[in-house]
């Protein structure tokens, strides 16, 4: 079942997303999330559905593989399309039968939202599956250097962020793990009534929390014994550069925002 | 109980872009009451093949036979408790399974998640505290209060405790002290020997092989590369080498001696026992004969 997921998961790979600067591909999302915002009929919402699917294709991720990963979220999308047909009440009616009724704008609603969803869901997946989580904090960390001056933990922020994320495959692992070894005990989390099925969450959840404080406290001590004392005066291994293709990438997303801009009623 | 795993193969996250093959048409027959080990080094598959042994796994192709139950790839397998009660796992490292507030709980979890009643269950810990050398009185004591060597003990008495019928050890004397490695192997092969069980023992360690298993398979890259009794499997010096590995060091020493005195051995010796008596057998006759 987590195999499947792809949320947050990063995918190496040498296409010519892959290569841009973490810190483009995070202006890039966060500003493609604003932009997205701007369309509001058919012209605009197209697109950015073209635009998405152009990211898409640039980023060498099979889209069979996006949308299969994406399940559990497109399951939330076809959830509000369904509110959407069924609570707007506006323009001509498309189909009627006993109680129910599609209006027009109901359906044009749902399929634009439904379409919002998707591109932001696919755009933030792109940006996940071709940085590695390493980047993406690096990334952060440079962008929210200026707030330094109003003394915001910038360093520790993006540290504790490494730190989750290097952690989430591990205990990932742990709780495969520590899952088997219940089971091979008779333990059972997937049938029998709900009640049982709480219970046997204990000798699960336990040994989990042990393991995660241990480890926490191992590394605490790891790191000082290696010298290290916060981000004062501390220089990077891992350099980020500019290049022009990252410009190029937000020019692009520019003259889409200047586009949208356009065509929007 | 037989396991007989026929084709078998093993890919993690199959479908997926992630998707790794950990096993390929793996072939082999564990009879019952025998000791089998199986050997690779990491990476090799064994940790894959070892969960197939009470279908915590299923083969992505292949069958796996356990006893009557066969699993099939591609099939859903329904009702697996009863596999699970009569192949018992102990894991690497199984003290990260603890998890109740005293010894005794614990080791009574696993009989009674089958069914054991409670007093069942509560004689049944209080018999194999002893069994694993601990005091009795650890028994009310939380797991998480004893050492690590103590802690791998209960977790192995929570596992006998479900008395299987099959006994799946993975590695299981990782990190502890020489002398404690040794009781606890020899308590499995007593326990092997007086409850006629069947033993699968995942190791890295020739030596723990060559004592006490009838049966090794070398298991690498994914592949079941050799199979046989350690005789045969350690008389094949180069076919080890190859697979990067060394026999074991009672093996290696009778080959010196071998070369030392330019008469080959009649057999090949597992035990410093076996190759004491051996070495003796070899002087006497040659004294006899000059």
């Amino acid at each position: 079942m987590m195999e499947k997921m792809i949320f947050g998961r990063f995918l190496p790979g040498d296409s010519p997303v892959h290569k841009l600067d973490p810190r483009s591909k995070l202006i890039f999302v966060f500003a493609f999330i604003i932009i997205v915002f701007l369309a509001n009929n058919t012209v605009t919402y197209a697109l950015l559905l073209a635009f998405t699917l152009l990211v898409v294709l640039v980023s060498r991720i099979r889209l069979y593989f996006l949308i299969n990963g994406l399940k559990p979220v497109l399951f939330l999308m076809a959830f509000t399309f369904l509110l959407h047909i069924f609570m707007t009440r506006e323009g001509a009616v498309v189909f009627e039968w006993k109680f129910i009724t599609i209006y027009e704008e109901g359906l044009r609603q749902g399929i634009f939202i439904s379409i919002r969803f998707l591109v932001l869901v696919f755009m933030t997946s792109i940006l996940t599956l071709t940085t590695s989580p390493i980047s993406i904090t690096d990334g952060i960390e440079v962008l929210l250097n200026p707030l330094k001056a109003v003394k915001v933990p910038v360093h520790e922020l993006a540290l504790m962020m490494s730190i989750s994320l290097r952690f989430i495959p591990t205990l990932m692992d742990e709780t495969d793990k520590i899952m088997k070894a219940q089971m091979a005990r008779g333990s059972d989390l997937s049938s029998g009534p709900i009640k049982d099925r709480i219970k046997a969450v204990v000798p699960l959840l336990v040994p989990l929390f042990v393991s995660a404080f241990k480890r926490a406290e191992d590394l605490a001590t790891a790191m000082e014994v290696r010298g290290y004392r916060g981000g004062e005066g501390r220089t990077r291994y891992r350099k980020l550069k500019w290049d022009m293709s990252d410009t190029f990438a937000l020019v692009l997303l520019g003259a889409m925002a200047v586009l949208l801009f356009f065509y929007r009623s | 109980m037989d396991i007989k795993l026929q084709q078998v193969s093993y890919a993690y996250a199959q479908g997926t872009p992630f998707e790794k093959r950990a096993l390929f048409d793996i072939d082999f027959e564990i009879p019952s009451h025998t000791y089998q080990a199986i050997i690779g080094h990491t990476g090799s598959g064994k940790s894959t093949i070892l969960q197939h042994f009470n279908a915590l796994l299923k083969p992505t192709s292949g069958e796996v036979h356990i006893g009557d139950r066969i699993v099939v790839a591609g099939k859903k397998a329904k009702d697996l408790k009863a596999v699970r009660q009569k192949v018992g796992i102990v894991f690497q490292f199984p003290e990260h399974q603890l998890f109740e507030e005293t010894v005794l709980k614990d080791i009574m979890f696993g009989p009674m998640n089958f069914g054991v009643s409670e007093k069942e269950a509560e004689a049944r810990a209080r018999e194999l505290v002893g069994l694993v050398s601990l005091p009795e009185d650890v028994l009310e004591k939380s797991p998480f209060d004893l050492s690590g060597g103590q802690m791998r003990r209960v977790a192995i008495a929570g596992v006998l405790a479900m008395e299987p019928e099959v006994i799946v050890l993975d590695e299981p004397t990782a990190g502890l002290d020489p002398r404690g490695q040794k009781e606890i192997m020899d308590m499995f092969y007593k326990l092997h020997q007086e409850r006629g069980l069947t033993t699968i023992l995942v190791t890295h360690s020739m030596e723990d092989a060559a004592r006490y298993a009838d049966n090794i398979v070398i298991m690498h890259e994914g592949k079941n590369v050799l199979r046989g009794t350690p005789q045969d499997i350690f008389k094949d010096v180069e076919t080890l080498k190859n697979l990067r590995l060394e026999p074991p060091r009672i093996v290696r020493f009778q080959q010196k001696i071998e070369k030392m005195i330019n008469t080959p051995f009649s057999k090949i010796c597992l035990t410093e026992e076996e190759l004491a008596t051996e070495i003796a057998r070899v002087l006497r006759e040659e004294r006899a004969e000059s």
